[in-house]
């Protein structure tokens, strides 16, 4: 960037909205979680009690937190790998230039992304329902069930089930940003590809894939964090259970801090240190992840 | 007679003639999406039956539409005041982050001053911390604030939430444009401010379409921070949460709920249908910057 250094007034002028709306809703949380996480505070009107690392030593013990956070990762594990493969399937079918419905396939396809989460979750709730619900409803009329399923009432398909929601729910953005990797590869790769007569699956793997690796890496990396921000649509379908059964660690967190069921306390320093911890071993992971990219990336 | 015939031919296929291949995987899509959309067809449908013809397991289309579940839905369950204050929120958030990360972005990615690169690695660093690991001390600041129960409260944490990604946008795409421009106007004696108003951010067009949309879908669909606020004034709930709190008080009003769902996603949906092409280049513009 060329050195100016005119006007140095102005140029602070212009960077103190964005900077106190960053500090209060950004920095400042970030770093008073941390805080918080040493305390035993059991209300926002009683007094923290300063308890150090207590509240960590607790939760490496805690037996429900291991178990929400097991089921984050087998959220993110069951989510990611569906949501990139079947959205990069449709929009490689949608890339193709003879396809003159494409732009109507994708604005179906993508309804779902700009539905609000909690609409989301209220219908398939009915559509799952095992009282009436349409989708048991279809499985008993075509023989397939003898009995209705209790999709979000069982510990066995409430995963499954909210893992089929969610990816439904986001397909649709994942398929944009696949879209937008393919209008980067070059029409003359695909004539190439013709004459050799390389076509279909090895097409994808071995000639479309390796162009578009870089956007696929990013594509990756928002799929993660968005499987991580599941609150919503958990919290609207099953509350975290049934018997904690799709516990994931924001409803843990949400829990812990406001106490939604009865007979439990608010624990306020105990969500905030549940928070840093999962956000310390997600951290671990994109570093992890960031790594392993970097090195890929000096291969090629 | 031919021409008759052959117009939903070329509807779908243009006037070349479709090579096999083409037809199929047209008819394969088009399956997928009436699955894909029978979810919406379903609520629609629900919200206008009654609630007797839900359980008798009839078909998508309705014998005879009734739209009183709208007006329970817009007066009993207070989607039309939620609806209001959904609008406020998103609004309001959508000029606070556009005014706000738009400036810092520029100054990011065009200047340099001390102390630069740590405040953007700063901002990279937290674009990936949850939502749930923030709110407490959001909230307790807005109580510090006497602002946990009111709507400009809601509103200023729903602009300050996800701002990290947007002014990372700005950064990056104001850094590639060229100096010329710029070093004109400076030239001629413009002041910092007109210089951004007037050369450079309608310059950043397609970043800002890509930060305005990523905004309204965000304040639209927040959930976690309107639930937490709104627990001690329900007056201002959005319609998330308000869909949420109808859920959890009238769990068998099938019908009602459907309408209450079908009010909170018409708005959205028709925006997007209206500004698709915007909506598609702007998030696409986010793999791209």
């Amino acid at each position: 960037m060329s050195n100016r250094k005119r006007q140095p007034r102005a140029l602070y002028l212009a960077m103190v909205p964005g900077l106190v709306l960053a500090g209060m809703f950004t920095f400042y949380p970030i770093l008073a979680a941390g805080y918080y996480a040493l305390f035993d505070w059991s209300g926002f009107n009683s007094p923290k009690m300063f308890v150090g690392l207590d509240n960590f030593a607790r939760l490496m013990t805690d037996p429900f937190f291991w178990g929400a956070f097991q089921r984050s990762l087998i959220f993110l594990l069951g989510t990611v790998p569906l949501q990139m493969f079947i959205s990069l399937w449709i929009a490689v079918l949608l890339n193709n230039q003879l396809l003159k419905l494409s732009n109507v396939f994708r604005t179906l396809i993508f309804l779902p992304v700009v539905t609000p989460v909690a609409v989301i979750g209220i219908v398939w709730t009915f559509l799952l329902s095992p009282f009436n619900g349409p989708i048991n409803g279809l499985l008993l009329d075509l023989g397939l069930l003898s009995r209705p399923i209790d999709f979000l009432g069982s510990s066995d398909t409430v995963m499954p089930s909210l893992i089929g929601v969610y990816v439904w729910k986001w397909l649709g953005l994942t398929m944009i940003y696949w879209l937008a990797a393919l209008q980067t590869v070059p029409e003359d790769v695909y004539e190439a590809a013709k004459l050799d007569n390389c076509k279909g699956g090895r097409l994808l793997l071995f000639v479309i894939l390796p162009i578009i690796r870089p956007f696929a890496l990013v594509i990756l990396l928002i799929s993660a964090v968005g499987a991580l921000n599941v609150f919503p649509l958990i919290m609207s379908m099953t509350n975290g259970g049934p018997f904690f059964s799709s516990e994931v660690i924001e409803i843990f967190i949400y829990r812990s801090a406001f106490a939604t069921a009865e007979g439990t306390r608010t624990q306020l320093g105990y969500a905030a240190a549940a928070g840093v911890l999962f956000g310390l071993l997600i951290m671990m992971l994109t570093l992890l992840q960031a790594v392993i990219s970097r090195r890929s990336g000096k291969k090629s | 007679m031919k021409a008759l015939l052959n117009w939903p031919r070329r509807l779908v296929f243009g006037e070349r003639k479709p090579t096999r291949g083409v037809a199929i995987t047209s008819l394969l899509l088009a399956a997928l999406c009436c699955l894909w959309i029978y979810p919406f067809l379903w609520m629609i449908s629900t919200s206008l039956k009654t609630t007797g013809e839900i359980f008798m397991g009839t078909g998508l289309i309705p014998e005879t539409p009734v739209l009183d579940n709208y007006a329970r839905a817009w007066t009993d369950a207070h989607m039309g005041s939620y609806f209001i204050n959904t609008v406020l929120v998103t609004v309001g958030s959508l000029i606070i982050v556009t005014v706000c990360t738009s400036l810092l972005g520029y100054v990011l990615g065009r200047y340099s001053f001390r102390g630069k690169s740590l405040l953007i690695a700063a901002f990279v660093a937290t674009v990936f911390v949850p939502q749930g690991f923030t709110i407490i001390p959001i909230f307790e600041m807005l109580s510090f604030f006497k602002l946990s129960t009111s709507l400009w409260g809601l509103t200023l944490a729903t602009s300050g939430h996800a701002m990290a990604i947007y002014v990372l946008l700005f950064a990056g795409y104001f850094r590639q444009l060229p100096d010329e421009l710029e070093d004109a106007a400076i030239m001629d004696g413009v002041g910092f401010f007109r210089i951004f108003w007037y050369v450079m951010l309608p310059l950043a067009r397609p970043i800002a379409v890509t930060v305005i949309i990523m905004q309204v879908l965000h304040a639209w669909n927040d959930f976690l921070l309107p639930l937490v606020i709104t627990l001690a004034n329900p007056a201002i709930r959005t319609l998330s949460v308000g869909i949420y709190a109808f859920k959890g008080e009238q769990s068998i009003d099938w019908s009602g709920m459907a309408a209450a769902s079908t009010i909170s996603v018409v708005p959205i949906v028709l925006l997007f249908i209206l500004l698709q092409r915007y909506f598609i280049n702007g998030l696409a513009g986010a793999v791209k910057g």
